[in-house]
């Protein structure tokens, strides 16, 4: 395949992402600034960004047999660049007061971008495989980044070996489709399955191991043990990169092979995804009713609305793939300013994260607007309108109910009912009175929180949901272009 | 434009009263922002009352809008901003101006801290309430039926009371998951019904005046028509699913119970009249029987429930539920004198309701109780205070001169030609109305005086607001006219579209 300049400006944006990465490992070699090197990533990922208008022109582009630049890669791929550079923000404020070495947690973030880019973009399961690694591996490093605090590293350690797992499943599966179809591309896997049905049961086999790797990437049930104590004892950045940029790139890649492979089209599959959807949906939200830790409860309401979200790949129609993309969205929005708020209160602070709720409590009495957001981000978890979580959860029943998928519709909506009521605690504790005043140290943002990039970004988010939940008509027509051609 | 200014003005007045107590905290300027703002959501009400022109016409395709507003809003789902006005939806926001100030007024003494977040809830939840009412899009009434919870719960939650022992923390979330799930059902059904119309017609539309015209039968209607019974059933509320209203109640601040009871219950009504049956007029009829078997139990279990309470606003509380019994047998009788009837007892329940509920508001900031075993013997402690409760519970049982007399009467006389058994079962729950009206008064006013330490009188505050809701529900008593000239022609089309079904059943 000759490359033309045409394929070399597709691959630009992840040009640019490897070319940051080099820069900053560079930088870190000759001298040590955390400030600069916090620069690089965000103009680096700035520039990504904006590479990707030069390519919209060209999509859809195949650029050697394993990746696909179509738009649907594209949106996802701006989507996970807005989150990263969130992220970053967040990191930077975090990192301030760290007292260790504080610029390698950019060279992690850049290379787990660039994983999640190659893998929304791949149709061919070597690129798969090879962005799902290249996605996970710096995680772990990320996750385990305090390492001297225990939870952090203990986070880390088991983030790895359930990876570690699910990555053997998926080669596993990997294996079994190739040794029956011939073939690695999506759109040829299971081909044959029509004609013959000698090879049905080996092709389940292998697409039903395929999938189990990716269900334990989205903390599905029954593969969520890891998700609570990752999400807790990570550092809340990452906790923010772990539950917007590494979810969304699992999952468009899961719904791109849903739509595009035929193997996937099994009915038994269907069935076993259903059940999946279900169980995550009633678990995560049970799971989260008694929980005192904020960062805990969010890794449990990350099962649940992974849940929600999988009724859209039950459906696998035209319609799913909007769903995908507006919930991706108006979930990545939410959970960032979720996570962001932590991340502002905790930043001046030395040792573990302060996310136990009862530190939250009477927070508004003391910083409205920082509450203000919160409070939108809980009803935007819960799906209240006027909130981009409505939108979001409004599309999902809308898939559900239009493809018939009662059971998964009743799901969505006792989840709902269960959710309402950890987001309403949260919420109402925010507005509480502080009972003992001084008694226990007081934890808080820095005073100047507003002016910080961090809470511009916090503040921004919040102003998105918002938006997006009053005139969503943008979002979902920028969704709907991008989603056209897939499929 | 005046619809949306209509829709606007609570909010914005709202957002005022909060930014002013972030600038200067501890004034007492956002009550007179409220005040003011309410005030002028009750002049642009009336205006359109004394402007429009609510007449019965013929009943057409298109609804006999008095005004409409209309911009394209998710245009990408067939969704539109679609704001529409007839007599029964002016009636209804006219009754939200008025409860609107009496809730900014009984909570002038009572609400002491945080007063400017207090009223931004208070006139959000108002704005909620009008936006339902004007909402003719499926998907924006929905938006509206959902965002109205979210101040409501931080009334109950923030300014609520503790009662026996639960926090009002509880029962706000109680309130919010009985009526956030239940609206997910109804949401559930809202997009069954538009994607039905769609695979019939090719047109995504979320419009209330095109769906209304969806030829649906069999199981599919039955369930997309239970979906929006269940929703308006738990806000109603309707027997099985009262669970959070005495807490509820009983909780709330008074401003809140004023409004859960006043305006919030109505949306239910409101809703059944304007969406379930029209939209789904066949299954209504058959379902009538099942309605109205429903309501009777609702008189009946509200009544008894009513009477062995001993916490006062519980009491008033479980009284609604007996209430709102004959509201529902009224609307699925169908009958254009039942509805009428309806129209009334609906506005006069929420005057009588309001003014128990203001009472014992005023009872607790003097005795710090709501426990009706620690009071007795108040009749002569209090001065002007126990004849208006006395002319209040009067007016709850019933008594003719009030508007809820005219309320009950219509809707017992309008229902009788469809369901004669129906209407005697009923009739005798409003003997059970005297019973527990009467112990009310007997347990908190009669009886040997439990201490003769002096009670503060009412002030000219409360007095003229007490007063002012007397007046209104004495005036719906003797010219209940006022208020059925403008619902009559809204009311004839319910009834056409329902009635146009069932001689299609005959």
């Amino acid at each position: 395949m000759n490359m033309t300049l045409s394929h070399l400006i597709a691959l630009l944006p992840l040009v640019i992402v490897c070319v940051t990465v080099i820069v900053v490992m560079l930088g870190i070699a000759w001298r040590r600034h955390h400030f600069v090197s916090a620069t690089i990533t965000t103009v680096g990922l700035n520039l990504a960004l904006l590479s990707l208008l030069a390519v919209l022109p060209l999509a859809p582009i195949r650029v050697t047999p394993i990746l696909l630049i179509d738009h649907y890669a594209l949106l996802y791929m701006a989507l996970m660049l807005i989150a990263a550079l969130a992220a970053t923000t967040l990191a930077h404020a975090y990192l301030e007061g760290f007292d260790d070495q504080k610029e390698e947690y950019y060279l992690l973030l850049g290379c787990s971008v660039l994983g999640g880019m190659t893998l929304v973009a791949s149709d061919h399961l070597l690129s798969l495989f090879f962005g799902l690694e290249l996605l996970s591996v710096p995680l772990y490093g990320m996750a385990a980044y305090a390492y001297r605090t225990r939870p952090s590293l203990e986070s880390g350690i088991k983030y790895m070996v359930l990876s570690a797992a699910a990555s053997a499943f998926l080669l596993f599966g990997m294996a079994l489709l190739y040794a029956e179809s011939g073939s690695l591309s999506f759109s040829a896997l299971g081909a044959s399955l029509y004609g013959d049905s000698a090879h049905q049961s080996w092709l389940s086999m292998g697409i039903g191991m395929m999938v189990i790797a990716m269900a334990f990437k989205l903390s599905l049930v029954p593969f969520h043990l890891w998700t609570a104590d990752v999400y807790e004892g990570a550092p809340a950045p990452v906790s923010a990169f772990l539950a917007t940029v590494s979810k969304v790139a699992v999952f468009a890649l899961l719904m791109r092979l849903f739509m595009t492979a035929p193997v996937t089209g099994l009915a038994s599959l269907h069935v076993v995804v259903s059940i999946i959807a279900f169980l995550s949906m009633l678990v995560g939200n049970l799971m989260a009713l008694r929980q005192d830790n904020i960062k805990r409860l969010l890794g449990y309401s990350s099962i649940a609305h992974l849940g929600y979200l999988l009724t859209v790949v039950v459906a696998s129609d035209d319609m799913a793939l909007l769903t995908t993309g507006v919930y991706l969205i108006t979930y990545v929005a939410t959970t960032l300013a979720t996570f962001g708020v932590v991340a502002l209160i905790s930043s001046p602070w030395r040792g573990s994260d302060v996310a136990s709720l009862k530190y939250y409590r009477g927070l508004f009495w003391r910083r409205p607007y920082l509450a203000a957001v919160m409070t939108v981000m809980m009803l935007s978890l819960a799906g209240i309108p006027m909130t981009a979580g409505f939108i979001g959860k409004f599309y999902v029943i809308a898939t559900g109910v239009e493809a018939g998928l009662w059971w998964l519709v009743a799901g969505v909506i006792i989840g709902s009912a269960l959710g309402l009521y950890y987001y309403l605690r949260v919420m109402v504790m925010l507005y509480l009175h502080d009972d003992d005043p001084g008694g226990e140290q007081r934890y808080d943002a820095a005073n100047d929180w507003v002016q910080r990039a961090g809470g511009i970004m916090v503040i921004l988010l919040a102003l998105a949901v918002l938006a997006l939940g009053i005139y969503p008509q943008p979002m979902l027509q920028l969704v709907d272009a991008a989603t056209m051609a897939v499929g | 434009m005046m619809l949306p200014l209509l829709l606007l003005i609570p909010f914005v007045g709202g957002l005022l009263c909060w930014q002013y107590e972030l600038v200067r905290p501890n004034t007492a300027l956002p009550r007179w922002i409220a005040l003011a703002t309410m005030v002028l959501l009750l002049v642009l009400a009336l205006w359109q009352w004394v402007t429009g022109d609510y007449a019965i016409s013929t009943v057409g395709s298109e609804p006999d809008w008095q005004s409409q507003f209309r911009i394209p809003w998710i245009s990408f789902f067939g969704i539109s901003f679609h704001l529409a006005l007839d007599g029964l939806s002016l009636i209804m926001i006219t009754l939200t101006g008025l409860l609107g100030i009496l809730a900014v007024v009984c909570s002038w003494k009572e609400i002491d801290h945080r007063i400017g977040f207090f009223h931004l809830n208070l006139m959000w939840v108002i704005g909620g309430v009008v936006g339902v009412f004007l909402a003719v899009d499926l998907f924006l009434f929905f938006f509206f039926w959902e965002m109205m919870l979210v101040p409501m719960y931080f009334l109950i939650a923030l300014w609520g009371h503790e009662s026996e022992g639960r926090s009002p923390v509880s029962a706000a979330i109680k309130f919010f998951i009985y009526t956030q799930a239940s609206g997910l059902l109804m949401l559930v059904s809202i997009l069954g019904l538009v994607f039905f119309h769609y695979a019939q017609t090719g047109v995504l539309t979320f419009d209330y005046t095109v769906l209304r015209d969806t030829p649906i039968t069999g199981t599919m209607a039955w369930v997309l028509m239970l979906g929006f019974f269940i929703a308006f059933a738990v806000k109603l509320p309707i027997v099985p699913l009262h669970g959070w209203l005495p807490d509820a109640h009983a909780q709330a601040p008074t401003a809140g119970s004023v409004d859960l009871a006043g305006i919030l219950l109505k949306t239910a009504a409101y809703g059944l009249l304007r969406f379930a049956l029209p939209l789904f007029p066949d299954t209504s009829q058959a379902f009538a029987p099942v309605a109205m078997g429903l309501g009777l139990v609702g008189i009946f279990y509200g009544a008894v429930l009513a009477f062995s309470q001993t916490d006062i606003k519980r009491l008033i509380a479980c009284s609604s539920i007996s209430h709102m019994g004959f509201v529902l047998i009224g609307i699925y009788a169908g009958t254009q004198l039942a509805l009428q009837g309806v129209i009334l007892q609906m506005v006069a329940h929420a005057f009588s309701a309001a003014g128990l509920f203001m009472i014992s508001g005023q009872l607790y900031e003097r005795l710090h109780t709501r426990d009706m075993r620690k009071m007795g013997g108040l009749f002569g402690r209090l001065g002007a205070l126990p004849g208006f409760a006395l002319a209040f519970v009067m007016a709850s049982l019933g008594m003719p001169g009030t508007g809820n007399f005219i309320g009950e009467f219509l809707i017992l006389f309008g229902a009788f030609d469809v369901a004669p058994w129906v209407v005697v079962v009923a009739s005798f729950g409003l003997v059970l109305s005297a019973v527990y009206s009467l112990i009310l008064m007997h347990r908190v006013y009669w009886g040997p005086p439990k201490a003769e330490t002096t009670i503060a009188r009412l002030d000219r505050r409360e007095y003229l607001m007490l007063l002012g809701t007397l007046v209104l529900l004495i005036a719906l008593g003797f010219y209940p006219q006022l208020v059925l000239d403008v619902s009559q022609g809204a009311m004839n089309e319910v009834r056409h579209w329902f009635a146009v079904s069932s001689s299609f059943a005959g």
